[in-house]
């Protein structure tokens, strides 16, 4: 019963291995195994978005998704987004625009946001909100929320790099 | 108390090729239980109310991902996920509706992972069943949804029996619009099943959504080419803005010619019968027709005629017919 198994993946650009139970899930792994505490189980059901978690560049809610699942991808977490001291355009901005009052949500919405402006790096206010409808924020710093994207954006086309 | 969030152990297995899934559901059958995107399964395993002994991950099935033209239409793998549905060029050009009705599913997060399949197959989300209450569905004696306290304004207005729970799905309406036909693979080979005989209701079986068996696999969805760049509506009413499951919803698909005439429409509605539900009066009612405002009005209203109100979804009637009137005066504008 239950035989766990070895897994391989990329984590935040480092190539790690983990023995995984098959009932574990990624945010439990990420913590467990990683001590990466960014995405966190909140609602547990894919309501709120608190454990998004980038895979092959996609968010995913990392509480539904096994952790088999990541055998082989590209995993990136928040912990994942500096390069050394150099904050993310995203993390940037939303420090700027104050994005955030208890912060417990802010993780899920900048990678959320990362992967927005990876597939629409100029997005308008409607787009903005439909990629970010799968986030809750409880202290309704929504509207900071939505400048912090245009902001990213607009950090991002600046500086192409990024 | 109920143990939440605290998923019991299984086996997993995961095989690369529909053969090997078919070969293992044959050998596990009632035991077995097949996961793809993992959004309805684990909801249903943290809560610890399905304790399957062996779980089957699809995943790594390549050959059930992507969208193919073929010549009859196109050939969706069960496994492609919502999001690359709303983003399928061959599918925004000529199958728009399932982009639409994709788009609006749950949350980026659910579209990245959950599969056409999965939404196709997902279980009722009556809360007294997701509860774990002892019903019908869940193989008991009785319903709390339909009693002088329960809370059913998400129920049905149609063909309930015993069991009162919805379709939840938002692409399942879609399908039977487009004449959906399902690809069902088991042990003894395939069969190709209608979109409006895939789902069942309670009268045939009232523990399942869908006439698959437990060893069967559903691997594609074939579209028509007779309904490629048809006119299209898609609308979803929610509580919620965002992830909530529809209260209606609608699909229509109109073919008019050159002057607006209606030659041929589907029209197919969901969130109001267990299964999604065709609504041939609409359809005939436009067919032959210039569809107005006062066309469309007395397609919606008929569409509603013997619908059975619990004590707490009456409203679920004008909104549908609200739904059916303009899903036909604006698929066909």
């Amino acid at each position: 019963m239950t035989t766990a198994r070895t897994i391989a993946f990329t984590l935040n650009g480092a190539s790690v291995g983990a023995d995984v139970k098959p009932h574990e899930n990624l945010v439990e792994l990420l913590q467990a195994q990683f001590g990466l505490t960014g995405a966190r189980e909140s609602c547990g059901q894919g309501m709120c978005g608190c454990c998004t978690v980038l895979v092959n560049g996609r968010a995913v809610s990392g509480c539904l998704y096994l952790a088999s699942f990541a055998d082989g991808a590209e995993v990136t977490t928040v912990e994942g987004l500096a390069s050394g001291d150099a904050l993310d355009p995203v993390q940037d901005a939303f420090i700027e625009t104050a994005a955030f009052q208890c912060g417990y949500c802010t993780p899920g919405f900048i990678l959320m946001a990362k992967q927005l402006l990876d597939e629409h790096p100029d997005p308008d206010d409607s787009m903005i909100r439909h990629y970010l409808s799968g986030n809750l924020c409880r202290c309704a710093s929504y509207p900071q929320i939505v400048e912090a994207v245009r902001s990213a954006a607009r950090r991002r086309l600046r500086r192409p790099s990024a | 108390m109920m143990i939440k969030d605290v998923i019991p152990g299984f086996e997993l297995f995961r095989p690369r090729t529909v053969a090997d899934a078919v070969t293992l559901l044959d050998q596990h059958k009632k035991d077995a239980w097949k996961i793809a995107g993992g959004n309805d399964s684990l909801s249903w395993f943290k809560d610890r109310l399905k304790r399957p002994k062996v779980v089957i991950d699809l995943t790594g099935i390549a050959e059930m991902k992507g969208v193919k033209e073929t010549a009859d239409g196109i050939e969706i793998g069960a496994l492609t996920t919502l999001t690359d549905i709303e983003n399928s060029a061959v599918i925004r050009k000529s199958y728009r509706l399932i982009a639409d009705a994709a788009s609006k599913v749950a949350s980026p997060q659910i579209r990245n992972v959950g599969s056409i399949g999965g939404n196709l197959a997902q279980d009722a989300r009556c809360w007294y069943y997701r509860t774990g209450l002892p019903c019908y569905r869940a193989g008991g004696n009785a319903c709390f949804a339909d009693t002088p306290e329960g809370q059913n304004r998400e129920h049905a207005l149609f063909d309930a029996n015993r069991c009162v729970a919805v379709s939840p799905s938002d692409i399942a309406p879609v399908m039977i619009a487009l004449d959906a036909k399902m690809v069902i693979r088991g042990a003894k080979g395939e069969r190709v099943v209608a979109a409006e005989d895939f789902f069942v209701g309670p009268r045939i079986d009232i523990t399942h959504m869908t006439q698959m068996q437990p060893e069967e696999l559903l691997v594609a969805i074939r579209i028509p080419k007779a309904w490629a760049g048809a006119r299209f509506y898609f609308e979803k009413v929610t509580d919620r803005n965002a992830w909530d499951f529809p209260l209606v919803n609608v699909a229509a698909a109109l073919r008019t010619d050159a002057g607006g005439v209606v030659q041929e429409a589907r029209v197919a509605i969901g969130g109001v019968a267990c299964t999604p539900r065709r609504i041939g009066v609409a359809e005939e009612t436009i067919k032959g027709k210039k569809v107005d405002q006062d066309l469309a009005q007395l397609a919606g209203q008929s569409s509603t005629r013997g619908a059975r109100p619990l004590n707490y979804n009456h409203f679920k009637i004008p909104l549908m017919a609200n739904l059916v009137m303009r899903g036909v005066r604006d698929a066909a504008s």
